[in-house]
């Protein structure tokens, strides 16, 4: 093909809409008459509610309508359990799924009581004002260990405790392989991951076409499909009479991909009891309470090595923060098990994990989805032996990366996706030399640290490096379909079934289909999140937009190229393998003249009289699906050079490398924005951001003030590199790159601020993120032997 | 987070707006830049009946030379044009250091020099400024106008001697005396974020190369601004020596701040040691510009 778009780093398609505000987000859906909602949220984390009145409420001027739970009549259900628990064996679980408006009791702050309508925002949020409500306030669960006991207070109080699951998943003989170590190592360590703070909340617009019998919603969701079919069941409606719209979103990382949230129930019930279009947007402040969270785990861990440093096994025992209800069932704490193992040979491996419920918000997957932590406690592990065996902490990564003739490596435990953990793939030890090159290793770790004489009054700085190694199992199943149509403009249209939130699809999938079609990127148009575009799929989640539904893309293009060439070979009389596709034209190889374009291919596949041969679909248009068999292994290496004052404590990240492997690669630059923001969060996690609750399960920064979200002042320029590995488990090679860049920051962090301090207190151990300068200063206070 | 209902005006004289003041009373809320007022009452945490808009009165927005070789600033002048003031650079110069600090620029073409004063946000910069250079507040109310110090015009949290009636109209800062010095120091979690604990200092150097005046404020570290006068004292007749500036950071951070906040951001015992390591920091630039400018 003479000019190749796949692979090619093709400015994105969709920025000029993006760019220039044309872009149509939820908030911009406007229909007449439309009312807006604001919901009444509980203040106390834990309490029971004895009564409500709406009353006052009902007879402000400008307000339409009011209910609480009891309104909701029939249609008042406990939430799906949106992912079941993977077939481990003896695993418990206990499901427990949020409510659309609370009943009786509230298990978090920020749980809706009650939803009033209006005419406008401020009316509806002047009217919450009038809701008189009895709440008696309960003692809370909050803390993660002190949930767990025997007389703490019980947030489902059907259940024998605050327990929510306990999974234990082993591979070799752990025991065995502690009794043969040379050096066994076990540590506490503490991992809190914090919001997703997507620079656009969430929102719903629901308009009820009475006339049409038809309900169309509008919804910041990562799954539209899935909400589609869920609401029509739930309102009783034929799928084919609810469209959902997921139009562009300011992105999704995870939380929005949960459903039902209340509102997500609530809405579009609104729409067809009051026969209006109905509008909620999320303000931030409801963003921090309403929209799930990841937060933290406390991991017991222990690692057990030969004197020269091969791991011989890991056991881990650690506690999860589930929050009140857990409808996305195990999945993070099963990430965070699985990732543990990270590109390591590890024979032996026992873990246990416990999920906790807490009277937090709901925790689900954000960005990496557990990955982190689990990458973290053995990040640590690693360096902390390399320490006690006095190696350099590349060295020992090198003795324990899987070397390529060991793939696909079986790791005999279950994964998030139902099937057993396998690496399809990988090349690790190329990627440790070539991050170890870019940061020049040898020379920074040992050289960097105290920076010399500074002249007085000049703040003495000590330099650091790090580097750390992840895998990331990313393009899970089911399935994503695709739909390829070549119109009769000669233009070409693309449907799939996932949302967007920024991922560049609209450009990706063009790549992939112009490249099997020979037409140029930009006259392939994309549609993604509209269910009455496409309505097979389950949507934009755990990196595999571009794994899965590209590869639906891809096999839906090489369909309709069949076509093309077969009604071509008609037209030019000539056989299929003499024509080639280029410039939105069939042509005949080597005698270019001979050409007919696409448009007019199209045309001919779909006469307006005449005859066709019987069992003809007309069109040039092939819809096509994929499922992998299971998800697709993407790893990667981060170095990090930081600068530490060792007077206040303060940070400065003063380089970022990311060496990365997400096999094949459909456009390069998207990837890098990808990786780029991915690391700008991570960042973020390890060290400004944290979710603080108060003892009575009260979040104490619930705004943007005093959520520390890394700004561009904050993040260093990121260099970037690429290997590539393809997937075998795929046509095209892709394995998910959208989380990548967020896994390994926090352990990479801790590993380059010790390195960096390594002069002053060769003893600091930091086995927790986040890491604010507060507390870094009392580690570094009690390194030294002092009281903070 | 949408504002409770209130009725607004936007008077285009500062005699038009002290009379509405007069008429609502404590009702009234004046708005300057708008930076802190209004989050404050999205988040319903304010919620005054009466909202005075002060953007309209020209006459507030002024940067001009006093007779004292000192410089005034009109309470309603944006905090962008004092940082690029050169009449401020010149005569005030801790002024011209310390504005970039305050949140971001965005934030300061917007917030205004007496707003952020006026509000008393003890975590905020200029208050600390202001006292570091002994300042003069202008109120003014309609039945005339009073002088008042620094000192005098914070008085407790989000607390100032402004009453409900009066408006703060400009902000006299007195010029830079020979062998003066001055810095300012902070630490925030992020560029533009409120700092953990900042400093202001001014110093001055006699003809024998000794200090013989010492101002230091602090930000974050109580209910306003806090002045150290016992480790400002202390600095007084030494050459502002390392080991003089450790005596003053001590005494600053263990006698004149008496109980610094425990909040989400920082412990007390942290801030109690950022307290000393940026006196020591402050000082040092500060006196070594004051023998500069001896």
């Amino acid at each position: 093909m003479s000019s190749r778009v796949f692979g090619e780093p093709i400015k994105r398609l969709e920025d000029p809409r993006l760019l220039t505000g044309d872009a149509v987000f939820v908030d911009d859906v406007e229909r007449p008459g439309m009312l807006h909602v604001a919901f009444l949220r509980s203040p106390y984390a834990h309490g029971r509610l004895h009564a409500i009145d709406l009353t006052d409420a009902r007879s402000r001027d400008g307000v339409i309508a009011a209910f609480a739970a009891d309104d909701l009549g029939a249609y008042w259900q406990h939430g799906p359990l949106l992912v079941p628990p993977p077939p481990i064996a003896d695993a418990v679980f206990y499901p427990r799924t949020q409510v659309p408006l609370a009943r009786g009791k509230v298990r978090h702050a920020g749980e809706p009581l009650a939803v009033v309508v209006a005419t406008s925002r401020y009316i509806a949020e002047d009217a919450l004002d009038d809701i008189v409500y009895d709440l008696e306030p309960l003692d809370v669960a909050i803390e993660l260990e002190a949930a767990l006991d025997a007389d703490a207070p019980r947030i489902h109080e059907d259940l024998d405790s605050n327990l929510a699951a306990d999974v234990r998943q082993q591979k070799g003989d752990y025991a065995a392989a502690r009794a043969a170590a040379d050096v066994i190592l076990e540590r506490r360590f503490t991992y809190d991951h914090g919001a997703a703070a997507a620079i656009e909340n969430r929102g719903v617009v629901a308009d009820w076409d009475r006339r049409a019998e038809r309900l169309t919603v509008w919804d910041t969701t990562q799954a539209p499909i899935p909400i589609r079919n869920g609401l029509a069941g739930l309102l009783g409606l034929s799928e084919s009479q609810v469209r959902v719209v997921a139009p562009f979103i300011g992105g999704g990382f995870g939380p929005k991909i949960m459903m039902f949230y209340p509102e997500e129930m609530v809405v579009p019930w609104l729409a067809m009891r009051l026969g209006k279009p109905v509008k909620w947007i999320e303000d931030r402040e409801e963003n921090f309470f309403a929209t799930t969270h990841e937060r933290s785990q406390i991991h017991q861990a222990e690692i057990a090595l030969d004197r020269e440093g091969r791991i011989l096994g890991v056991r881990d025992d650690f506690l999860h923060d589930t929050g009140a209800y857990n409808p996305y069932g195990l999945t993070v704490p099963i990430n965070s098990q699985c990732t543990l193992l990270g590109p390591y040979r590890v024979p032996a491996y026992d873990s246990r994990f416990r999920a906790v419920f807490t009277n937090a918000t709901i925790v689900t997957p954000y960005r990496g989805a557990g990955r982190q932590h689990g990458v973290f406690v053995m990040e640590r592990l690693l360096d902390l032996a390399a320490r006690e065996l006095n190696l350099d902490p590349v060295e020992i990564r090198r003795r324990n990366v899987l070397e390529p003739d060991e793939f696909p490596h079986h790791h005999e435990i279950i994964y998030q996706d139902f099937s057993e953990l396998v690496y399809d793939s990988g090349n690790h030890r190329p990627a440790i030399e070539k991050a170890c090159a870019m940061i020049d290793w040898e020379r920074e770790r040992d050289g960097a640290g105290i920076q010399g004489e500074e002249p007085a009054g000049t703040v003495d700085k000590r330099r650091g490096v790090g580097l750390v190694c992840y895998v990331e199992g990313t393009g899970i199943g089911p399935y994503e379909g695709a739909r390829v149509t070549v119109e009769s403009s000669g233009s070409v249209s693309v449907s799939t079934g996932i949302g967007t939130q920024g991922q560049g699809h609209f450009t990706a999938f063009a790549q992939v289909v112009a490249e099997q079609l020979g037409v140029a990127v930009e006259r392939v148009r994309v549609v993604t999140g509209d269910t009455r575009a496409f309505h097979w799929g389950t949507g934009t989640f755990a990196s595999r937009g571009a794994v899965v539904a590209g590869n639906a893309c891809h096999a839906a293009a090489l369909a309709v190229r069949a076509k093309i060439l077969r009604h071509a070979s008609e037209a030019l009389e000539v056989d299929e393998a003499d024509l080639e596709l280029v410039g939105g034209e069939a042509r005949v190889v080597g005698a270019p003249q001979r050409r007919i374009a696409l448009g007019d291919l199209a045309q001919r596949a779909n006469p307006l009289r005449g005859a066709v041969a019987p069992g003809t679909e007309p069109g040039l248009e092939a819809t096509s699906y994929f499922g992998p068999s299971r998800g697709a292994t993407a790893s990667g290496v981060h170095a990090m050079e930081v600068e530490v004052d060792p007077s206040t404590a303060m940070v400065e990240i003063l380089r970022y490398i990311v060496v990365h492997d997400c096999g094949t690669v459909i456009n390069p630059m998207i990837l890098d924005g990808q990786i780029k923001g991915g690391v700008a969060q991570g960042i973020g996690n390890a060290f400004y951001e944290q979710l603080i609750y108060d003892s009575e399960g009260q979040l104490q920064n619930a705004s943007l003030m005093d959520y520390l979200l890394p700004t561009a002042a904050e993040v260093p320029p990121i260099e970037t590199a690429h290997l590539v590995t393809p997937s075998p488990l795929n046509p095209l090679g892709t394995k998910g790159a959208g989380e990548a860049g967020a896994i390994p920051t926090g352990a990479l962090f801790a590993q380059a601020v010790e390195n960096a301090l390594r002069e002053d207190l060769p003893d600091l151990e930091i086995l927790e993120i986040p890491l604010s300068p507060n507390r870094l200063w009392e580690l570094m206070c009690a390194a030294r032997g002092e009281q903070a | 987070m949408k504002p409770a209902p209130f009725r607004y005006f936007a008077p285009e004289t500062l005699d038009e707006a002290l009379s509405l003041l007069a008429e609502h009373g404590d009702e009234a809320k004046p708005l300057a830049g708008g930076q802190s007022l209004v989050p404050a009452m999205n988040f319903r945490l304010a919620q005054p009946a009466v909202l005075v808009d002060l953007n309209r009165i020209a006459a507030l927005s002024f940067i001009r030379p006093d007779d004292a070789g000192g410089v005034v600033v009109g309470a309603m002048t944006r905090q962008r044009a004092v940082e690029h003031s050169e009449l401020v650079a010149a005569r005030a110069p801790l002024v011209t250091e310390t504005v970039p600090y305050i949140a971001h620029a965005q934030i300061r073409n917007r917030g205004t020099f007496g707003g952020s004063l006026a509000h008393a946000d003890p975590a905020s910069e200029l208050p600390a400024v202001a006292l570091a250079l002994d300042a003069q507040f202008t109120l003014a109310c309609r039945s005339g106008q009073r002088v008042v110090p620094a000192e005098a015009f914070y008085t407790d949290l989000f607390e100032t001697a402004c009453g409900h009636e009066e408006l703060l109209v400009d902000v006299r800062l007195p010029t830079a005396a020979a062998g003066s010095g001055f810095a300012f120091e902070e630490l925030a979690r992020r560029h533009g974020d409120y700092a953990l604990v900042g400093v202001a200092v001014a110093v001055q150097r006699g003809a024998d190369g000794t200090l013989i005046d010492a101002r230091m404020a602090y930000l974050s570290v109580g209910p306003g601004p806090v002045l150290a006068t016992r480790a400002s004292a202390s600095l007084l007749g030494t050459r502002g020596e390392t080991e003089a500036l450790r005596v003053a950071a001590s005494l600053a951070a263990h006698e004149d701040i008496v109980d610094p906040p425990s909040d989400i951001h920082a412990t007390a015992a942290y801030r109690r040691h950022l307290i000393e390591v940026l006196t020591v920091r402050a000082l040092t630039r500060a006196c070594s510009r004051a023998q500069e400018g001896a």
